[in-house]
């Protein structure tokens, strides 16, 4: 079982939660979290080499292998990895070092961390699994500590938020479990041969195009709850508003990837045909959260809730461009998913950071930070480039995937929709240049910061790192666009008859 | 079969006796005992259906004396617990004993 | 040609960037200052070596039989959409890009010495040279682009430099808000750029230039008749494509932004705002000119855009009084006037007259125009005020900028033998060629021109002398640093249109020499002469004529004062209908209808389990009640179902 290098995405954090269990002060807690974030780190990175170096073998998944977990119902621990996987791992682990580093100084450091690493196992362990099952589990093992963290750590109307955000996210579970035992019951002609194994799923295609209608919405929606596809999306600002630092940076930054990736993995995967014919309920609908929440992200006062919005727009996006249903939107979808979600950790990172010190997030009372932090002040215009699409940061590249991917359809009910998913770069630069114009240029709003000191070397470290990131994806698209068209061109496409 | 009734009807008669005094009686010892009637009413009921409808089978007999059992450690928590009220309230009244609500 | 040269030419300046921006915090001014003009110095060199290469080499690459051709240095692919759809990296050389590749260094050059002058002891004198290198990397970037969306990439980011040169005094709010302006303007019409270039894409499979204008007929066929709200596709990508350009390139009604950019320091607007950034749009529909010859509906409409915004801003400059807003004015109107000459040009008048002025007219007004925006700048360094009213009389005491700007404005009105003169000729013969009332149109606009431009002379170097005691000391010309870039281009703007500009740049490629038309030159003249004449008349001196001329039309001049309005109609656009009208209502959506739906479902749960709590009521004897009504009830319905 050790032999699998996927299970040790489940072990490190499982060995960072003993960790820290064991420890007894601060540091060694600051410690395993930064030893055991940058293992995997590590882990992922030849994770992505070694991937590179099987991937042509024709498989549709590499380091494939499963074990028998409860018999009578089928129930494996099944791992295995394609492009978009690994990438998502990859964005996990650096998000998990950056957060890490973000929460250098907050209360009750070993309750904190052992739910943030409890959370982030969740996240690993989805990310590798194939079985429905143990997928479904470690998506729940992700949702549940995010209510504690919220709720004990989180500021504001915190309890209303935890509460919300759970309650909703939950909801879209129960939608999720329908669909996937429903999928369960479709897995395969024979009873005996029932499965929640994805690529038995597949290779099996058994479940009935009436079947496949009401699955397919179950699942999308299950999983678009917590990609925040309007109207399913309001627990976004509230929690994302109350969370602390980390918390918002991974749940903003890969949570909410969970949804775009289950979306894919699942419900497009495997209920292709469904796919094709109800894409345009659900294209309405992350259209709408593309316009809507940019628009929502204008008038907002609170950073957080702008930032929040902002997420709305984006994993719209994601959401949108997966249900183009062609290689070039798809591959945009998953680079957006890298790209907004580097990026808006390193927003959350930097509100957190400026929250710290000014104890608001009220755009209206603060002003002028570029002359007290300037540090703080330039990673914040350039996350604010790479949300608006700069080229040359990862925004840019993402977006513009999505849109050529999505002009590929040549009817006007795709086109117009595009067009107006496009409009979303405009809207974009008007909130956050409206943000950098009164949070961090003009005169100083408030006498009182001008004795704020700007970043720690802890803080530089999560932003540059993050900043770095970013602008890798930015100038060197080709290479992220290459390993995730990979997944999708020869294996996925014959699954979904599609170019 | 003709004879099979004249055990019922007394078991019957013993478990109305039985809902009614728990129903009505305000002492949580009167209506331990209105409890143990009906749970006896049913033990009979057990033996005799038992008897007379699966004469080869023991599983009814067995049943009742796993009720007996069980009722008799139900009685002795029971008890237990209107003791401990008791001690707090001075009162055994049901009607004072209200507050596991909502 | 080898790709190390122009490969340096794009990798100083972003190098530089890189350098100065990480590491310009440690370095004193001197240190960041030197290193920025001795990296655009070594860019100024390359690049001229790179264009007359280009030009003189005769090499096979760039000219066979006496025709220019396009040649791609280098083209690397930086991302795959599509198995067609590339987005390379990569340096084209042509005539209009060698050309651009003297511009744009030569302006950059001048600019990073006089900023050496000019805002030596600003604060962030090493971020404002890392964004000029930025900039000139961008800017560089844009114009060899071998595809469309390469020049998409660097358009944005030629906007991010300008966003955050205008934005340099970041602690003035009106700084700040100026640059927020222009950014979101010119995305708003680079909006329609990238519609247009996926229209285009769509249908062509391809970015690249060389297959786009090689073969325009192609093009039209790919789009298969295929036509939307009655234009075909192509004119609608071509039009898309064109509004990128007008926002870039200020044209109406997406010009409001060029005038307030002139909150950014003035070397910033030398370079940015009057000589390369905002001829962008020209230069991309010069690029893609072939195309536009396709659909005659695209080049009218250019045609008309120009024409208009020409005018305009003609009659608004003759008004500001911020002499940096004239000159934004005067811009706008003089890329018109390159705008409109494209628009006229057919292959069948003169093979395509109007495109060669247009790049003729692009080269000198980029020379004029920084000079006077450099002499601006050393008039308010000198002054501490952007308006005329606290100028006047300044001849005597700043001669050098006197003459130089004194250059500036001969060149700008069209007076022979300076560069706009020649410029400004092709152009109008380019527009009589193709339409008389097009023709007259833009020579009224001259006209004014020399006009407004003499106006704002005469004002600022004679007029009234105001009192310039209570300065700490008197008006004088600039150190060195300043006046060696205002004497170098008023030397180019003497001298700039005896090039024979018809053998480097035409169309096509194919030579063609200049000839002066003598009827239109001469009217040209006349009509500028008039307007130095009348601008003479008003503002020689300090008299009554110019407030009784005011006072004759005052709807006029308060409407053109207020630059007709365009700003608040866009404050009443943007505040009151999309904020008022859109985003606080969805804000307000999501806060009380989508969020009250969800709170109402935790609402309604929560009133439920109220209501029925009753129940457990803690009357153990009621619970029995209630057991065994439901008990018989169950009994019942069983019975009945029974039976």
């Amino acid at each position: 079982m050790f032999s699998n290098i996927l299970i040790y995405f489940v072990v490190i954090p499982l060995l960072m939660l003993a960790g820290v269990a064991l420890s007894r002060n601060i540091k060694q807690i600051r410690a395993v979290a930064v030893v055991g974030s940058l293992a995997l780190t590590t882990l992922s990175v030849y994770l992505l080499c070694s991937y590179l170096a099987l991937r042509g073998n024709g498989e549709a998944m590499q380091f494939v292998e499963k074990w028998d977990w409860f018999k009578p119902l089928h129930i494996q621990l099944a791992v295995g990895v394609d492009g978009i996987s690994v990438a998502m791992l990859i964005l996990s682990s650096i998000i998990l070092l950056t957060g890490s580093f973000a929460s250098w100084k907050i209360e009750q450091p070993k309750a904190f961390f052992l739910w943030l690493i409890l959370l982030s196992t969740g996240v690993f362990g989805f990310f590798i699994s194939v079985d429905l099952f143990t997928m479904f589990m470690f998506y729940e093992v992700a949702l549940i500590p995010m209510y504690l963290l919220i709720g004990v750590w989180g500021s504001g109307n915190k309890n209303y938020s935890a509460m919300k955000l759970t309650l909703m996210l939950m909801g879209g579970s129960a939608f999720l479990m329908l669909g996937l035992i429903g999928i369960y019951y479709h897995s395969a002609a024979n009873p005996a041969d029932y499965t929640w194994n994805i690529l038995e799923i597949v290779k099996n295609g058994s479940i009935s195009k009436g079947w496949q209608y009401f699955l397919f919405p179950m699942t999308f929606v299950g999983f678009g709850v917590l990609g925040a596809m309007f109207p399913f999306h309001t627990w976004s600002p509230d929690g994302h508003a109350s969370a602390p630092t980390a918390v918002s940076m991974l749940h903003a930054g890969v949570l909410m990837k969970l949804g775009g990736y289950g979306c894919f993995r699942v419900a497009i995967y495997l209920m292709p045909e469904a796919a094709h014919d109800l894409a345009w309920i659900f294209l309405i609908l992350t259209g709408i959260s593309v316009v809507y929440g940019a628009f929502s992200a204008c008038v907002q006062n609170d950073l957080k809730y702008i930032n929040a919005y902002s997420s709305v727009s984006h994993c719209g996006l994601v959401l949108f461009a997966i249900l183009m249903l062609n290689t070039t939107a798809m591959t945009g979808a998953i680079m957006q998913m890298l790209s907004h979600g580097l990026m808006t950790a390193l927003f959350f990172a930097l509100i957190g950071m400026i929250y710290g010190r000014t104890h608001t997030r009220d755009i209206r009372l603060m002003g002028g930070l570029m002359k007290i932090m300037p540090f703080l002040a330039v990673c914040y215009v350039i996350a604010g480039m790479a949300s608006l699409g700069l080229p040359g940061l990862s925004g840019f590249v993402a977006e513009m995937t999505i849109f050529v991917g999505s002009f590929e359809h040549a009817d006007w009910f795709h086109r117009a929709f595009t067009i107006v998913a496009c409009s979303s770069i405009v809207t974009t630069a008007v909130y956050i240049l409206r943000v950098v114009g009164k949070l961090l240029l003009g005169p100083v709003q408030d006498e009182h910061h001008l004795s704020l000191t700007d970043a720690t070397w802890w803080e530089r470290t999560s932003t540059v790192t993050l900043i770095l990131c970013v602008a890798a994806i930015g100038c060197f698209p080709n290479f992220f666009a290459d390993l995730i068209k990979f997944t999708f061109s020869p294996q996925i496409f014959s699954v979904l008859g599609m170019n | 079969m003709g004879t099979i009734i004249w055990y019922l009807i007394p078991a019957l008669v013993m478990f109305c006796c039985g809902v009614y005094g728990f129903m009505t009686r305000r002492n949580m010892i009167a209506m331990l005992i209105s409890l143990e009637l009906m749970l006896n009413a049913v033990d009979i009921n057990f033996v005799v259906f038992n008897r007379y409808l699966y004469p080869g089978q023991l599983d009814g007999m067995m049943f009742t004396l796993f009720a007996i059992a069980i009722a008799a450690a139900e009685t002795a928590l029971a008890i237990a617990i209107i003791i401990n009220i008791y001690r707090s309230a001075k009162n055994i009244d049901v009607r004072d004993v209200t507050r596991m609500k909502f | 040609m080898d790709f190390i040269i122009p490969l340096l030419i794009l990798a100083i300046p972003l190098f530089n960037f890189l350098l100065l921006g990480i590491g310009g915090v440690k370095m004193s001014h001197r240190l960041a200052g030197t290193i920025g003009c001795i990296g655009m110095g070594t860019v100024l060199v390359l690049s001229y070596y790179t264009a007359f290469n280009y030009f003189f080499s005769g090499n096979e690459a760039f000219i066979i039989d006496g025709v220019r051709k396009a040649a791609t240095i280098f083209n690397v692919t930086w991302l795959e959409f599509t198995k067609n759809l590339v987005i390379k990296l990569g340096f084209l050389l042509d005539p209009i890009s060698a050309m651009m590749l003297i511009v744009i260094p030569t302006i950059s050059f001048m600019v990073h010495v006089y900023s050496l002058g000019y805002m030596k002891d600003e604060k962030g004198f090493q971020r404002y040279y890392a964004f000029l290198s930025l900039f000139s990397f961008s800017m560089l970037g844009l114009v060899v682009a071998t595809n469309i969306f390469q020049m998409y990439i660097f358009w944005e980011l030629v906007g991010a430099s300008s966003y955050l040169l205008i934005g340099f005094f970041y602690t003035l709010p009106s700084a700040v808000s100026a640059s927020k302006k222009a950014f979101i303007v010119t995305r708003f019409a680079d909006l329609g750029f990238l519609i247009g270039i996926l229209i285009l894409s769509f249908y062509t499979q391809t970015f690249n230039f060389a297959d786009l204008t090689n073969n325009p007929q192609n093009v039209l066929l790919s789009t298969g008749g295929a036509t939307f709200l009655g234009g075909s596709v192509l004119t609608w990508a071509l039009v898309l494509i064109f509004t990128g350009g007008m926002g870039k390139s200020a044209m109406m009604p997406l010009h409001i932004w060029l005038p307030d950019a002139m909150e950014g320091p003035t070397p910033v607007s030398a370079l940015i705002h009057a000589a390369t950034m905002v001829v962008a749009g020209v230069y991309l529909v010069a690029r893609m000119f072939p195309l536009y010859l396709m659909e005659e509906f695209a080049l009218q409409f250019i045609t008309v855009v120009g024409a208009i915004t020409a005018l305009y801003a003609a009659i608004v400059a003759c008004t500001q009084i911020d002499i940096k807003r004239v000159l934004a004015f005067s811009t706008i109107s003089q890329i018109a006037f390159m705008m409109v000459s494209l628009g006229v040009a057919r292959p069948e008048h003169h093979e395509a007259l109007g495109y060669m002025a247009s790049m003729f007219h692009l080269f000198t007004h980029a020379m004029f125009k920084a000079l006077l925006f450099l002499g601006a700048g050393a008039l308010i360094h000198a002054v501490h005020s952007n308006n005329y009213t606290a100028m006047g009389g300044l001849r005597k005491y700043m001669p050098i900028t006197h003459w130089t700007f004194l250059i500036g404005c001969l060149a700008i009105a069209g007076i022979p033998p300076f560069s706009g003169f020649f410029s400004k000729d092709e152009i109008l013969s380019a527009c009589y060629s193709q339409s008389m009332f097009w023709g007259v149109w833009m020579s009224i606009v001259a006209g004014m021109t020399a006009f407004y431009m003499f106006r704002l002379y005469f004002l600022i170097f004679w007029w009234d002398t105001p009192d310039y005691s209570h300065h700490h000391h008197k008006p004088h010309d600039p150190k060195f640093a300043m006046s060696f870039p205002l004497l170098f281009l008023a030397t180019v703007s003497v001298f700039a249109g005896f090039i024979p500009f018809g053998e480097f740049v035409t169309w096509n490629g194919h030579e063609y020499t200049i000839h002066l038309n003598t009827v239109i030159a001469v009217t040209s003249v006349v009509i500028a002469l008039l307007g130095i004449g009348a601008a003479y008349v008003m503002y020689s001196k300090k008299n009554e004529w110019p407030a009784r001329l005011a006072g004759l039309v005052p709807w006029l001049w308060t409407a053109a004062h207020h630059r007709f309005y365009w700003d608040e109609i866009y404050l009443f656009i943007t505040h009151k209908i999309i904020f008022n009208g859109i985003c606080r209502p969805i804000a307000w959506f999501d806060r009380h209808i989508i969020d009250g739906t969800m709170d109402g479902f935790a609402y309604i749960t929560n009133k439920a389990s109220v209501a029925i709590k009753g129940f457990q009521s803690g009357k153990v004897q009621m619970y029995v009640w209630w057991y065994l009504i439901g008990a018989l009830l169950l009994g019942a319905i069983t019975a009945v179902c029974w039976m």
